[in-house]
C-alpha cells in the first residue's frame, strides 16, 4: 500500500502525534494524560508510519528496536522505585525536587514519579510497536 | 570428564585459584572460632529481613554448625584444589568453579542459619546448585536425567519441609532455631507434632537419600568426581542429617521419632551396604557406602543416649574424612588409568604409591581398624547401640553395615592398588602419579584419619563435645573418644566385625555374582521413578488436551462461561433485591450512545466481511469510550479510545488475509452462541445495575481527592493513583505488558523468515 497522499500526510501527522504524546506524558500529573496514554499515542504515530511507509522504514525511523525501548522503560520504572531506597523510603515512594523554590513558591518540579511515568511510556510504546511490527512483518513474508 | 593436560603450560588458572582462596580463607576464619565454641559459647548474629513476618536473617554458630562449617570449607578447599587441576583446560572450568563456590556458600548458609525460613532458602539454593553441578556435563542425556531426578526428589522433600517449618512456626510462635530448641516440650505435646515430624522427615530423608528415596544419589555420580567427593560424601547429603540433628532437641524423644528414624536408618544402612558389595564401578560402590553412612547417622540420631550421639558426632567427622579421600583417590585412578572398573584394576601401588598410601589410610579408617579414628567411631557406635532400648535393631544393623563396609573398603582401596594387575589394559600404560593438587586432598584427609585416631583429644574437645552439647544441651553428656576401653561387648563385636568383613571380602566375587542374579528380579526404584515421571507426563498431556483445545471459540466460551457461572453463584448467595434495580435516568445523549453501540454489535454479529466486523468492534469500543466521557472520566476515555484504535489496526493486519466469515446458516452453533452471549450480557447488566443502585462507599475516593495534591503534588487523581499511590500495581502491569510483548514477538518470529531483517 504505497499512497503518496498517505505518506505525505503521515510525515506531518507522525511528528504531531509524537510531540502530542510527550505533551500528554508531561501534563499527566495535573491534567488528563500520563505515561500510559502518552505511550499509546506515540505508538499510534509509528503504527501509522508503518502502514504508510512499511515496517522496514519504521524500524529505521525508530533506530532502536521496540523491544529494547520497552525493556529500558521497564528499567526506568524499576530504577525510579529503587531511588526511594537511597533516601531510606519504601520501594516506589515518590521523591521530589523543586528547582528554584518550594512547591508553594512555584518551583519547577522534578520527581521519580515522572521518571516512573516515562518508564511506563516506554514500556507501552515499545510493547505495542514490537507486537504490531512483528505482526506486519509476518504479513509481508 | 574431558580433561586435557597438554593445553597450556600453566598448572593453574584464575578459575581454579580463586575458589581455593575463598574456601581456605573461610576455613581459617571459622577455625578461629574453635576455642570459643570449645568453651561452650554460642554465637548469634541477626539482622531483620522481613520483620512483618517475623523473619530475620539470623545465623547461629554452635558446635554442630561450626563442625559442619569447617568440614564444608576444609574439604571444600581440598576439593577445589583438586578440581583446579582436574578440570584445567576444560572449556567450562570457570563455570564449574562458580557453581562449586556457590554451592559451598549455600551449604554454609544452610548449616549456619538460625531462622528456619532462612535455612529453607539456603536448603533450596543447595538443591539448585547441585542440580547445576550434577548436570555439569550437560551434553550427556544421562547427566541431565540424573540432575533433574536429584532436583525433583530433593526439592519436593524441601517443599514438605517448608510446610513443616511453617507448622513449627505457628506452634512455637517463632522461627528462630535457638528459641525453638528450648521449646521441645511444646512441640512434642502439640497436636501438630506428627504432621511436623512427617514433613520434616520428608525433607531430611530425601536430601540424605534414605530408602526409599535413595535412588537419586548413585545416579548423581554422573557428576564430575570432585562434585561427588564434595556434595555426595561430605556436604550436601549430610544436609538431611544436619536437619535431623538440629531438630533433635525439639522433636526427638518420642516413640515415633525413635522407630521412624531407627527403621529408615537401619534399612538404608543394610540395603546400601549390600548393594555396594555388588558394584564393579568404584565410584558407584562408594556412592552406596555413602548411603550406608547416612543410614547409620540417621539410625543413631533415633536414639537419645549420650553414647549414640557421641558416636553420631564422631562418625560424622570420620566419614567425611575417609569418604572424600576415597572419592578423590578414585578420581585420581580414573584420571590416570581411564577406568574405574574394580574387576580390571590392580597393582597400582607401583605407579601410584602416594595415592595408594592415601587411599590405604582412608580405607583402614573406613574399615574401622585400630588405631584409626574409624575404629573409635565404630566402638562408640556399638556402645551407643547397646545402650538403647532398641538395641537389637541398631546393633544388628550397625554390625551388618560395618562388616560389609570392611569388605567394601577392601574392594575399593585394597584390590586396585595391591590386587593382581593382570587384567589391566596393556595398551594403555598407567600415567604414574596424578598431579600434586589432586593427590594432596586424599593424602591430607587420610592422614587426618590416623592422626585424630592416635590423638583424639583435640577432636573431642573442639568438635564432638560441642556437637553433643548442641544436641543434648549438656557438654558433660559427651562420652570419651578412646582407642582402648578394655575388653567389653563393643570390642568383641569389633573383632567379630573384622572376621566377618574378611570373610565377605574373600567371597565378594561370588557374593557379587549372586547379588547380580538377584537384582535382575528385584524391583528397581529407579525404573519406578521413570514410570512415575512418564505417568506424570501422560497426566499433563491428558489435561492439556482437555483444557487447551486450540480453538478460539472454546477458550472464549470457557472464559465467559466461568464469569457467568461466578455471577450466578454470587447472586444466588447474596440474594440482591432485584425489585430495587431500576433503570437509571438516561438523557437522550445516553440513549444515542447506547443505540450506536447496540447497532454496531448487531453489525459485528451479522456481517460476513471481516473488515466490517473489525470496524464494528471499533465502533463498540468508541461507544464505551463515549460512555466514559459522558460520565466525566477523561483519562479512561482517552486510553479506551487509543486502545480501540490500536486494536483495530492489529486486527486488520492479522485478519485481512483470512477468508470471509462463513455464512450464518453454515455454523450450527450460532443460535447457542447467541443465547450464551445474551445471557452473559444480561447477568453483567443486572449485577452492575444492582451495584450502582445501592450506596457507594466513597471513603477511598475521598482520600485520594484530599491527599492527591498535598501528598503527591498532582491534581489528576487518576494519574497520581497510577504513578504514586498504587505505583507497585502499575509496575506489575507494565512488567506484564513488556513480557507479553516479548513473548508475542518470540512467537511470531518462530517461523523461518525469507527476507532480510532489520
Amino acid at each position: 500500500m504505497k499512497s503518496i497522499i498517505l505518506i505525505a500526510g503521515t510525515r506531518l501527522l507522525v511528528a504531531l502525534l509524537l510531540v502530542f504524546s510527550v505533551y500528554m506524558l508531561w501534563r499527566g500529573h495535573n491534567e488528563p494524560g500520563g505515561g500510559f496514554i502518552g505511550g499509546l499515542i506515540g505508538a499510534t504515530g509509528f503504527v501509522l508510519y508503518a502502514i504508510a511507509c512499511g515496517t522496514q522504514a519504521t524500524r529505521e525511523a525508530l533506530r532502536i528496536r521496540p523491544e529494547i525501548i520497552a525493556m529500558v522503560g521497564l528499567g526506568l520504572s524499576l530504577g525510579a522505585g529503587l531511588i526511594a531506597g537511597l533516601f531510606g523510603d519504601d520501594f516506589l515512594t515518590g521523591q521530589w525536587l523543586f528547582i528554584g523554590g518550594s512547591k508553594e513558591e512555584g518551583g519547577f518540579p522534578l520527581s521519580t514519579v515522572l521518571m516512573f511515568d516515562v518508564g511506563v511510556y516506554g514500556v507501552v510504546m515499545g510493547s505495542v510497536l514490537a507486537i504490531v511490527l512483528a505482526l506486519e512483518e509476518e504479513e509481508e513474508d | 570428564m574431558a580433561t586435557n593436560d597438554t593445553t597450556g603450560t600453566r598448572a593453574f588458572s584464575a578459575a581454579g585459584i580463586l575458589p581455593c582462596a575463598i574456601s581456605l580463607a573461610l576455613f581459617v576464619w571459622f577455625a578461629g572460632f574453635l576455642p570459643e565454641i570449645a568453651r561452650g559459647e554460642v554465637l548469634r548474629f541477626s539482622v531483620p529481613w522481613v520483620p512483618s513476618l517475623g523473619v530475620s536473617l539470623s545465623f547461629l554458630l554452635d558446635g554442630l554448625g561450626l563442625t559442619f562449617a569447617l568440614l564444608i570449607t576444609g574439604i571444600g578447599f581440598l576439593v577445589m584444589l583438586y578440581s583446579a587441576r582436574y578440570l584445567i583446560g576444560h572449556v567450562h572450568h570457570a563455570r564449574f568453579s562458580l557453581y562449586l563456590t556457590s554451592f559451598m556458600l549455600a551449604m554454609l548458609g544452610l548449616v549456619l542459619a538460625d531462622n528456619l525460613l532462612v535455612l529453607f532458602v539456603f536448603w533450596e539454593l543447595t538443591t539448585f546448585t547441585s542440580y547445576l553441578l550434577i548436570g555439569f556435563a550437560h551434553s550427556s542425556a544421562e547427566s541431565r536425567r540424573s540432575a533433574l531426578q536429584a532436583m525433583l526428589v530433593t526439592a519436593s522433600g524441601g517443599l514438605a519441609m517448608l510446610a513443616g517449618f511453617i507448622l513449627i512456626g505457628t506452634v512455637a510462635g517463632t522461627f528462630e532455631l535457638s528459641e525453638i530448641r528450648a521449646m521441645g516440650g511444646v512441640l512434642r505435646d502439640s497436636p501438630m507434632y506428627l504432621a511436623i515430624l512427617i514433613l520434616i522427615l520428608a525433607g531430611a530423608f530425601t536430601k540424605s537419600a534414605q530408602v526409599p528415596f535413595h535412588f537419586w544419589l548413585p545416579n548423581a555420580m554422573a557428576a564430575p568426581t570432585p562434585v561427588s567427593a564434595y556434595l555426595h560424601s561430605a556436604t550436601m547429603v549430610k544436609g538431611g542429617v544436619y536437619l535431623l540433628a538440629r531438630m533433635h532437641p525439639s522433636l526427638s524423644g518420642t516413640d515415633v521419632w525413635l522407630w521412624t528414624l531407627g527403621i529408615f536408618g537401619a534399612v538404608t544402612a543394610v540395603f546400601a551396604s549390600v548393594v555396594s558389595l555388588r558394584q564393579t564401578d568404584l565410584k558407584q560402590a562408594l556412592a552406596y557406602t555413602t548411603l550406608m553412612a547416612l543410614g547409620t547417622l540417621t539410625l543413631f540420631l533415633s536414639a537419645p543416649g549420650s553414647y549414640a550421639i557421641t558416636a553420631m558426632a564422631t562418625f560424622l567427622v570420620v566419614h567425611s574424612f575417609y569418604k572424600a579421600a576415597l572419592f578423590l583417590a578414585v578420581g585420581c585412578i580414573d584420571h590416570q588409568t581411564g577406568t574405574r572398573n574394580a574387576d580390571v584394576l590392580g597393582g597400582l601401588w607401583r605407579p601410584m604409591p602416594v595415592t595408594a598410601f592415601a587411599a590405604g589410610l582412608a580405607a583402614l579408617s573406613m574399615a574401622g581398624v585400630p588405631p584409626f579414628l574409624g575404629f573409635i567411631a565404630k566402638e562408640l557406635l556399638y556402645k551407643g547401640a547397646l545402650e538403647t532400648s532398641t538395641a537389637i535393631l541398631i546393633v544388628t544393623a550397625a554390625f551388618a553395615a560395618s562388616a560389609m563396609m570392611f569388605a567394601v573398603a577392601g574392594i575399593v582401596a585394597f584390590r586396585p592398588f595391591w590386587g593382581s594387575g593382570k587384567r589391566m589394559d596393556p595398551s594403555r600404560p598407567v600415567l604414574g602419579e596424578a598431579p600434586w593438587p589432586m593427590v594432596a586432598g586424599p593424602l591430607l584427609l587420610g592422614i587426618a584419619g590416623i592422626v585424630f585416631g592416635l590423638a583424639p583429644e583435640p577432636l573431642q574437645s573442639h568438635v564432638v563435645t560441642p556437637i553433643v552439647a548442641s544436641l543434648l544441651g549438656d557438654p558433660a553428656q559427651a562420652e570419651p573418644l578412646l582407642l582402648w576401653t578394655g575388653v567389653n561387648t563393643a570390642l568383641i563385636l569389633s573383632l567379630l566385625t573384622f572376621a566377618t568383613g574378611i570373610g565377605l571380602y574373600a567371597l565378594h566375587l561370588r557374593i557379587r555374582a549372586g547379588l547380580a542374579r538377584f537384582s535382575e528380579v528385584a524391583p528397581d526404584s529407579d525404573v519406578g521413578w521413570d514410570r512415575f515421571l512418564a505417568g506424570f507426563v501422560r497426566l499433563a498431556n491428558w489435561q492439556t488436551d482437555i483444557l487447551q483445545s486450540g480453538v478460539m471459540r472454546r477458550y472464549l466460551m470457557t472464559i465467559f462461561g466461568v464469569l457467568a457461572a461466578g455471577l450466578v453463584f454470587g447472586m444466588a448467595l447474596s440474594f440482591p433485591d432485584l425489585s430495587q434495580v431500576a433503570l437509571p435516568d438516561l438523557l437522550p445523549k445516553h440513549w444515542a450512545v447506547f443505540l450506536m453501540t447496540l447497532i454496531a454489535t448487531g453489525l459485528v454479529a451479522a456481517t460476513r466481511s471481516r473488515i466490517t466486523a473489525i470496524a464494528g468492534l471499533g465502533v463498540v469500543g468508541i461507544g464505551v469510550a463515549m460512555v466514559f466521557i459522558l460520565f466525566s472520566a477523561p483519562d479512561v476515555a482517552i486510553t479506551q479510545l487509543l486502545v480501540e484504535t490500536l486494536i483495530v489496526v492489529l486486527f486488520a493486519v492479522a485478519a485481512l488475509r483470512l477468508p470471509n466469515l462463513p455464512r450464518r446458516t453454515e455454523v450450527k452453533s450460532r443460535p447457542g452462541d447467541f443465547v450464551f452471549a445474551v445471557f452473559v450480557g444480561t447477568m453483567i447488566a443486572i449485577v452492575l445495575m444492582s451495584a450502582s443502585s445501592g450506596p457507594i462507599d466513597l471513603r477511598l475516593s475521598e482520600f485520594f481527592e484530599i491527599a492527591s495534591w498535598p501528598e503527591a503534588f498532582g491534581r489528576n487523581i487518576v494519574n497520581v493513583i497510577l504513578v504514586d499511590f498504587r505505583a507497585l500495581d502499575t509496575f506489575g502491569e507494565v512488567a506484564v505488558v513488556a513480557v507479553a510483548a516479548l513473548s508475542a514477538v518470540a512467537l511470531l518470529r518462530q517461523r523461518p523468515r525469507k527476507g532480510p531483517r532489520a
